[in-house]
């Protein structure tokens, strides 16, 4: 072997290299935008999705995400996608609460039409919507905070 | 990146997925990792090739077989994750695949300069890369089983004080064992000897103590930041609520320094103030922890011996009379400079050790900064993953345990990356997947196993709760009468 071909095959394995990295860090960029992985909008696909555009990107008031604010799981985000919810300590839950003021199954969000629903499932320390006790089936606008415990969620769009 | 399972731009119409399996709105990605996978598979292969042709041997057909075995055995782990972990972290195990990968070929090129050595002064010597690849695939089944049985990482913590006993006993024990079956090695006696079987239990003591802090942690946090005292601006918790953490913190970090290997000592003080950090959001516990770390150092330095001797080295690399090693190591990382000298093209086996702890050291000096630095940046993506998985858990026990076990990988690199290019005082851990090791190789496996269950149950898209029996309202229950149980 000739020596300028060990130096290029010592350059080019370097650059092989750092196109794995580039690769990976593609795929993290491809998941950036939603905390929890959830949704993957990839820059490339949209275009190609542009004909269903109105569906996706809806920017009117209609929330698409569930954001933990407060308590132990602050910072938790999760794309709403038109199944109920559930919030409690029951091992089944969308939102797990490790909250002794929680109930096992302490409130329910659910869909009807494009608004989003509260409704507390019989718990012992209630649910606040924006300090307000629920006693019903309460509608909930975008950015208000509904506290549970200790733990305190609101929809974003 | 085209088979990336659904359209991923596609929205799902809202209010028509009551049932999972007709409208699939994740993609699961899995297409991507058996991309990346490939892609990992491709470089190891041609590193392989550069090795043997830098060599001055002839590139045989052999290495494209190595090449596909490796692919072969990466692919079944992924259709095990196919299976049991559809919605898991698709970068994950191609970094991990890739750190193990290049780990192999290094191994094998330090085998290489050492049966060179080893023809020329007449010693015999052991090849250590055909252990390492009974290990990784040793690794990959323990993977695969991890992940089929473990269908919910939350049942974990109903094993959480199990899980501590059995860590403790196993940490313990190559210290009380006899040393027929528990020789002591470079002074260390961390080892357990069973006929041609050795093993580390302290790796997979590991795994168990991180299961049980975190299980811990979440049921006692409460605990800890209301029911204490305050003193001097500081919510301190109560004794007996910090106690199991402070005996088993305690125990451990003891046994370790009885067994002389700071370097694990130092990595399980880390994971428990990190991990404690995590649960109570108190940034004071890192400055106690740290506080404590330094006041320890102070006591322990003029009671044990090597340690003095790790800082002179330390220090004075260059004029120490034990600085052999890292002074090799220091000149072998200056011959590679940036581009390094080519796969196979320098002379690694020189420095001690260089295909297990000074791993780092053959990748500086074949691969240069350039090569190193892509080492160390894939470390950071499995971190970085790890902690992700981490933010989006949607239970504390599957966040505090993501967070302790890529704080754990993270701390392992820092410790010896900073240990050999002479940044900190040198101490023995392994480099994650890379460093020749079984233990240490098979236990990573198992903490990626359970970082990956985690990460599935997160982007696992949920399952309309079970539909529960409508009970009524407790007014209109008729009063039954019931047998009282003997």
């Amino acid at each position: 072997m000739s020596e300028l071909v060990i130096q290029l095959t010592r350059v080019g394995f370097l650059a092989l290299l750092w196109l794995f990295v580039l690769a990976a860090l593609r795929v993290v960029r491809s998941d950036l935008r939603s905390a929890s992985g959830l949704k993957v909008p990839v820059p490339g696909s949209e275009k190609k999705a542009s004909g269903k555009q109105p569906r996706t990107a809806p920017k009117s008031k209609s929330p698409r995400q569930l954001v933990v604010t407060e308590g132990a799981l602050a910072g938790t985000r999760i794309t709403l996608e038109g199944r109920p919810i559930m919030i409690g300590r029951a091992d089944d839950s969308t939102l797990v609460l490790d909250d002794d003021y929680a109930s096992t199954r302490h409130a329910r969000l659910s869909m009807q039409g494009q608004d989003w629903y509260v409704e507390d499932l019989g718990s012992t320390n209630g649910t606040y919507l924006d300090r307000a006790k629920v006693s019903g089936p309460t509608k909930v606008p975008v950015g208000t905070p509904i506290r549970i415990g200790k733990t305190v969620i609101e929809l974003r769009s | 990146m085209a088979s990336t399972a659904t359209d991923p731009g596609k929205p799902r119409p809202p209010g028509t997925g009551s049932q999972e399996s007709s409208a699939p709105s994740q993609p699961t990605r899995r297409g991507v990792e058996l991309v990346m996978l490939a892609f990992a598979a491709v470089i190891v292969t041609s590193a392989l090739t550069l090795v043997s042709i830098n060599q001055n041997s002839q590139p045989t057909t052999q290495i494209l077989y190595y090449g596909l075995a490796f692919l072969a055995l990466f692919g079944l782990a992924h259709l095990a994750v196919r299976r049991w972990a559809p919605y898991s972290d698709p970068l994950l195990l191609p970094l991990v695949a890739f750190l193990n990968g290049i780990g192999l070929v290094l191994i094998h090129r330090v085998d290489l300069g050492n049966a060179a050595e080893a023809a020329r002064t007449g010693r015999t010597f052991n090849a250590a890369a055909p252990s390492q690849v009974i290990y990784t695939a040793l690794g990959l089944v323990l993977f695969v089983l991890l992940l089929a049985f473990i269908s919910d990482h939350r049942s974990l913590a109903k094993y959480a004080y199990t899980c501590g006993l059995t860590g403790l006993v196993a940490l313990a024990l190559p210290a009380v064992l006899p040393s027929v079956i528990a020789p002591s090695i470079n002074g260390a006696k961390l080892w357990i000897r069973l006929g041609p079987l050795s093993f580390q239990p302290a790796e997979f003591a590991k795994i168990l103590l991180l299961v049980f802090f975190a299980a811990f942690l979440v049921s006692k946090r409460e605990l800890f930041t209301t029911a204490g005292r305050r003193f001097l601006g500081i919510d301190f918790p109560r004794a007996r609520d910090l106690a199991p953490v402070l005996v088993a913190w305690a125990a451990s970090i003891g046994i370790v320094v009885l067994e002389r290997d700071l370097g694990t000592s130092l990595l399980f003080f880390g994971i428990v103030l990190v991990m404690i950090y995590i649960a109570t959001e108190r940034a004071v516990w890192i400055m106690i922890g740290l506080s404590l770390f330094a006041f320890g150092c102070a006591l322990a330095y003029p009671l044990f011996n090597h340690l003095q001797q790790r800082v002179d080295v330390w220090l004075n690399p260059l004029t120490s009379e034990s600085g052999y090693q890292l002074r090799k190591a220091l000149f072998g990382m200056a011959t590679g400079g940036i581009g390094g000298s080519g796969l196979g093209g320098g002379y690694p086996s020189i420095v001690p050790y260089a295909e297990s702890d000074f791993i780092l050291i053959t990748a500086a000096e074949e691969l240069g900064l350039l090569g190193l630095a892509v080492l160390l940046l894939v470390y950071m993506l499995v971190t970085t993953r790890g902690l992700r998985v981490a933010l989006a858990a949607r239970d504390s026990f599957g966040k505090l345990l993501a967070g302790g076990v890529s704080f754990a990988v993270a701390l392992q690199v820092f410790v010896v990356a900073g240990g050999v290019t002479g940044l900190i005082p040198l101490t023995g851990l392994t480099t994650p997947f890379l460093a020749a090791g079984g233990s240490s190789l098979v236990g990573n496996y198992m903490l990626v196993a359970l970082l990956m269950r985690i990460s599935d149950s997160t982007r696992r898209p949920q399952q309309p709760s079970k539909p529960r029996p409508q009970q009524p309202p407790i007014a209109e229950a008729h009063t039954e009468l019931v047998e009282r149980p003997r």
